[in-house]
């Protein structure tokens, strides 16, 4: 794929070795080019206006959600619900969900693989209610395990969150048996953070299994601010609602507010429109692409970077093996420390990011303090993981690392 | 390699990364502090036994990247048996150093740690270059002479 001019920002710097897009993904032209011309011949408040100009608003806005559905295998896009991104997504469930249904001495589980933000949510509803707030451990390779899963399970798990995708080291979660598990055992809804599944592979909500399912819009070739989450209808029709104000009301008596219908009734106030407009413009684009070979590009990237780093004195690679991964190899360079790694990088045009990757619970399973890691996708070639190379090896040099 | 990176990583701070002085843990401290860098995980444990106000000994211990454990182990060379007036001075001297901030006072009191000015240049590293320091402060204010 030659894709790199799509993308203003690379086109920019064409030293730039951008390996961060676990983080964010940069911008093709067509999606900056759908938030300018929102503005420039749409924008007026959506759901608000009776004139032309706020019903072409109105209109945008409704495609776009019916387009991100589609890309994401919802029939009934009322269930798309916008959000910030997938942190308001899972807190979303967390506050509305977790509320009404969750009471003292019930089980939340969760998994030593989440992203914080599909963990500290769960964590705090668990000490709120009074609920058992537990964790699902890993296998040596860093898979979920399954087996301490269904152990873990009873009829009093109400809830389980997992991530489709592990942003920090790139294990793909096999969904279908992890519902089939838990749907035998509980009747615990199951919350999938899929933030880092559908900017990279073919996603169908209806035929996934699980009951919510959040994900970022600015991770996909989308803008920043706006995400979603999907939910089943019954479920998002009888819980309350997340935010009240403008947008969500039926009807505002002097004494009680009825709520308007999905997917209003969970988006409150002015909607971020143009962002919406822009995120279909993102799925269109990824669609031309066609998503089968996104992943395929991503696993032929890997299979190099695999093989170019393990082969380099003192590498450790973290997670499951190459084909069993997403587009993220996580590592570290025997006693230099990630940051310091990333720095050197940086200084040769390439960008990765070193931290806990905002997953603590694993980094301290996996005794680390931080890793460093690369991610791909669909604007990445073999020139950047040659670049990673180079660092890695310049890196080496600078810290003289003689095997002991 | 670009000039930024390599007047960051001089010999002496990662002679310092590779060979810390004062590592380790002091009996009977008078002072124990533990520090974190949430953002990246980095962690230091500072021990302090003092002499009225002045440092009398010091150990540090934890993990973290070459910046935050050379400053450690520089900071702990240069505090040793100085007052709390003279060290108060120097850590400001140094977060100037840091920040980019001309302060115009003589750098030579910073000895060795002059040696981490590069890290100025590198916004996202300089709370890995104050972390000791952090840790020294709270071990301080922590304790009245
Ligand atoms: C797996 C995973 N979950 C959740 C998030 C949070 O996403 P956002 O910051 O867009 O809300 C991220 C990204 O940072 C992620 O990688």
């Amino acid at each position: 794929m030659k894709l790199r001019t799509d993308f203003p920002l690379l086109a920019n710097y064409p030293g730039l070795h951008y390996l961060d897009s676990a983080a964010t993904s940069q911008k093709p032209q067509v999606v900056l080019d759908a938030l300018r011309d929102f503005y420039e011949t749409a924008n007026a408040n959506p759901h608000r206006g009776a004139y032309s100009l706020s019903v072409r608003a109105t209109e945008c806005y409704h495609q776009a959600r019916v387009r991100i559905a589609q890309f994401l295998g919802v029939r009934d896009s009322d269930c798309l619900i916008f959000t910030r991104g997938t942190t308001e997504g899972l807190n979303l469930v967390a506050e509305s969900w977790g509320f009404a249904n969750v009471s003292s001495g019930d089980e939340i589980v969760v998994t030593a693989l989440d992203h914080h933000a599909n963990f500290v949510p769960w964590q705090v509803l668990a000490m709120r209610k009074g609920a058992k707030f537990r964790i699902c451990e890993l296998t040596p390779d860093g898979k979920i395990d399954l087996d301490f899963l269904s152990a873990m399970l009873n009829k009093r798990t109400k809830v389980v969150a997992f991530n489709h995708v592990s942003n920090a080291i790139g294990t793909i979660n096999p969904v279908a048996e992890i519902g089939r598990l838990v749907r035998e055992k509980t009747d615990a809804i199951l919350v999938c953070d899929g933030a880092q599944s559908a900017p990279h592979f073919p996603v169908s909500f209806d035929s996934l299994g699980v009951d919510f399912y959040a994900f970022s819009g600015h991770k996909m070739l989308g803008p920043m601010g706006i995400g979603g989450l999907i939910g089943k209808r019954e479920m998002l029709e009888e819980i309350p609602p997340y935010q009240t104000g403008g947008d969500m009301i039926e009807f505002v008596h002097d004494d009680r507010t009825t709520w308007n219908v999905l997917p209003h009734k969970f988006e409150a106030g002015t909607p971020n429109a143009a962002n919406a407009v822009g995120l279909a413009a993102a799925v269109d684009y990824l669609d031309g692409i066609g998503m089968d070979r996104v992943i395929a590009h991503e696993r032929s990237l890997m299979s190099i970077a695999q093989k170019q780093l393990a082969a380099i004195d003192g590498i450790q690679i973290y997670g499951p093996p190459a084909a069993e991964r997403s587009g993220v190899i996580s590592f570290t360079m025997s006693d230099v420390h990630p940051h310091d790694l990333a720095t050197i990088l940086d200084g040769e045009g390439v960008c990765i990011r070193a931290g806990h990757h905002c997953a603590q619970p694993l980094m301290r399973r996996l005794d680390v303090p931080a890793t460093a890691r690369a991610s791909f996708y669909v604007y990445n070639d073999e020139s950047d993981i040659d670049a990673l190379v180079a660092g890695i090896i310049k890196a080496r040099e600078i810290f003289a690392y003689v095997e002991t | 390699m670009s000039a930024e990176v390599s007047a960051l990583y001089q010999e002496m701070i990662l002679d310092h990364y590779r060979r810390p002085r004062n590592k380790g843990t002091l009996e009977n401290a008078d002072a124990s502090v533990e520090m974190k860098n949430p953002l990246c995980g980095d962690e230091i444990g500072l021990q302090v036994t003092f002499d009225g106000d002045a440092v009398r000994d010091l150990r540090f211990s934890g993990r973290g990247c070459s910046i935050s454990l050379a400053s450690a182990s520089m900071m702990t060379q240069l505090v040793k048996g100085k007052g709390r007036d003279e060290i108060d001075a120097i850590r400001s001297q140094f977060r100037d150093l840091m920040l980019g901030v001309a302060s115009g006072a003589d750098e030579s009191r910073l000895g060795a740690l002059r040696a981490l000015s590069g890290v100025a240049r590198f916004p996202a590293r300089v709370k890995c270059a104050l972390l000791a320091w952090n840790a020294l402060e709270s071990a301080l204010n922590g304790h009245t002479p």
